[in-house]
């Protein structure tokens, strides 16, 4: 038994598990808005963190004006997709509509490769001090940001979602798009806006991750790492997608210790969750928050 | 199947027997036999190249059929049909160096433990349809390909796994000439089976699952025990698939199953046509067609400035890889119904000529 890396390890998987909760919760927000399911997540991550690296490292921008044009840029991304290859598909069946997202996933993550390259670049320095202690633990300073930005996106949302006329006209969408539309609410432009935000949110987490890690392919895994998260919290929760992806974070960093101390199996890392999430299915397929679907004829 | 044949002076069926036939006219049986008979003159004519390409899209033809019954005709969709090609692929090869069964019967047996493994996997997922399916057999395609990374014994672990050729009579099929035939007899096997199945009771029940799974209940068919069958067939013909890819190749390495060739096998689903049993065949020929186009594009433009300026040499594998993504979308878009629908329109304006309205 090795304590403090138990410890640490916990840490890692609290602060990564919230950074699959933001994605997570972009990915619900498009699910839930326009019920499509977006297996280009893990692009948006890519694409996201490789725009903001382009300004900062060719176009030497200082980090904040970087990421406000990363940001823009995102929103639309999010726009164009939605309304160029989405809006055609409204109304054919899901294996379309999945079929498209993956798609455009394999297009861009290959012209990312193609643009950047295959080897993970790093980020510049951003902050001054590399790392701080945390009750004898040694943090990243980027991770604690990270975690704080997480934080700040979360209630972002649950602002956006109570209090203001965009976020309650999204939920009317969801809810029941005809009352929706008879209430003056315009979908097509709820659909769009839900896949700008989507966008913008998960380049968000890439723009951290990278910050981390250095940019490379390897992001849009994350893109893969959601699906346990949300089909854990319910595909139309936002609240089971955070507590999701936490505990997605966790699991793959307790199997880690597991297998580093005992099992010695090797990659448990990564497939943990995907067994994870064949037992989740297995037992309760509509998650832990989500809304079981009754069917009439 | 029936509604594929367009005859100008109107249809005359009488019996149950000609409305449910495959070939509906004399025309086309003979064109069928023609087909057949210029494909085994194949190997005399062309060299080593072509050939491989149509035996590559022989073998993925065959997977990609078992992918459309499951897809097309039952509606349940799987993101893990390369995973369970690549279990037929190491099946086969363990089978044969493990129990040195003959490789003509490994490959069949290779395609009936795929189909039990599918079945394996199958039967959670026959609580569960649409989206849920989708990711639970995203899940199925990083296990098992975790399995293969781990399973030395079964897979060789990362070094892979050498093949025995096939086989007959001491006679070896190790030579695109003499292999071409071997994947051109179970193309015919399989397509077969296929089109007679779609014949038969249980076929018929696979479609009323994908057409309105309630109202399929309600006369009597067992979803669970269709799901889970169907999901066994596109093993069994994924398993099959893999076989002939193992023997072809005579080398399976683990790496070869990722996700990417999942989403191939799915591309060509969609882009000959979901439902479409022929489609599946025009899928996979499109499918292996379209790197080489992609390449003979890039040599074209080799040495002129937009060659230097996008670097197009040494980026060839990315370029293939957005053609794909960029086929399957805009297939969706323009032509949701895939080559196949395509192909009858073509038939059918031919067939209307002058009067076609």
């Amino acid at each position: 038994m090795d304590l403090s890396l138990l410890l640490q390890l916990t840490l890692n998987g609290l602060i990564v598990g919230a950074l699959y909760g933001v994605v997570a919760m972009s990915f619900v927000l498009i699910y839930k808005a326009s019920q499509v399911v977006n297996f280009a997540q893990g692009e948006f991550l890519l694409v996201g963190a490789w725009v903001c690296w382009w300004f900062l490292v060719d176009w030497q921008l200082p980090f904040w004006a970087g990421f406000l044009f990363t940001l823009a840029f995102m929103t639309l991304f999010g726009l164009v997709l939605q309304v160029v290859v989405l809006r055609p598909l409204i109304g054919e069946p899901v294996i379309s509509v999945i079929m498209a997202t993956i798609g455009l996933g394999i297009f861009f993550q290959a012209l990312m490769k193609w643009i950047f390259g295959v080897f993970a670049k790093p980020f510049p320095p951003i902050f001054a001090v590399e790392r701080v202690s945390v009750m004898g633990l040694e943090v990243q300073t980027v991770y604690l940001v990270s975690l704080g930005i997480s934080l700040a996106i979360m209630l972002g949302f649950a602002w956006f979602f109570t209090a203001s006329k965009h976020g309650l006209a999204m939920r009317a969408t969801a809810f029941d798009q005809q009352v929706a539309q008879s209430l003056g609410v315009s979908v097509p432009r709820v659909f769009a806006m839900s896949w700008a935000i989507s966008a913008v949110v998960s380049a968000v987490a890439g723009v951290v991750v990278g910050v981390v890690n250095g940019v490379s392919s390897a992001l849009s895994f994350y893109g893969i790492k959601v699906f346990p998260a949300v089909i854990l919290g319910g595909l139309d929760s936002i609240l089971g997608a955070v507590l999701g992806g936490i505990i997605v974070g966790l699991l793959e960093n307790w199997a880690h210790y597991i297998d580093s101390q005992w099992l010695n199996w090797g990659n448990m890392f990564q497939i943990a969750p995907f067994y994870a999430l064949v037992l989740i299915l297995l037992i309760k397929p509509y998650g832990l928050f989500g809304t079981r679907n009754i069917e009439r004829v | 199947m029936a509604l594929a044949s367009l005859r100008p002076s109107g249809d005359y069926r009488a019996t149950y027997r000609a409305d449910t036939t495959i070939m509906p006219t004399r025309n086309s049986r003979i064109a069928l036999w023609l087909g057949i008979g210029v494909l085994c003159l194949c190997p005399l004519v062309l060299g080593r190249w072509e050939l491989s390409l149509l035996i590559n899209i022989g073998i993925l033809g065959i997977a990609a059929l078992g992918l459309n019954i499951l897809v097309g005709f039952t509606g349940q969709i799987s993101i893990g049909h390369a995973a369970f090609f690549g279990v037929g692929a190491f099946a086969s090869a363990w089978l044969h160096e493990a129990f040195h069964i003959p490789v003509w019967a490994c490959i069949p047996l290779a395609g009936v433990i795929t189909a039990i493994v599918g079945l394996v996997f199958g039967a959670p997922a026959a609580r569960l349809k649409g989206l849920y399916l989708a990711i639970a057999t995203l899940a199925a395609q990083f296990i098992l390909e975790d399995f293969f990374a781990r399973a030395r014994w079964f897979t060789g672990g990362v070094a892979g796994r050498i093949t025995e050729p096939l086989t007959l009579f001491g006679f070896a099929f190790d030579r695109e000439e003499s292999y071409f035939y071997v994947v051109l007899f179970f193309v015919i096997v399989m397509f077969v089976f296929a089109a007679n199945l779609m014949r038969t009771r249980d076929g018929r029940a696979l479609v009323a699952v994908r057409d309105h799974y309630l109202s399929a209940e309600i006369m009597g068919i067992n979803l669970a025990y269709y799901r889970t069958l169907s999901f066994g067939i596109a093993s069994l013909y994924a398993g099959i698939g893999g076989a002939l890819y193992a023997h072809y190749l005579l080398f399976v390495s683990v790496e070869a199953f990722n996700i990417l060739f999942s989403i191939q096998f799915l591309g060509m689903v969609i882009i000959g046509g979901l439902g479409s049993i022929s489609g599946s065949l025009m899928g996979a020929a499109f499918m292996v067609m379209l790197p080489e186009v992609v390449q003979m594009l890039a040599d074209a433009l080799s040495g002129s400035p937009i060659d230097r300026a996008l670097k197009l040499g040494t980026s060839i594998n990315y370029l293939r890889e957005m053609a794909l993504g960029a086929a399957i979308i805009l297939f969706l878009i323009f032509e949701p119904d895939g080559l196949a629908h395509r192909w009858r329109l073509i038939k059918a304006y031919w067939k209307l000529y002058p009067y076609s309205h």
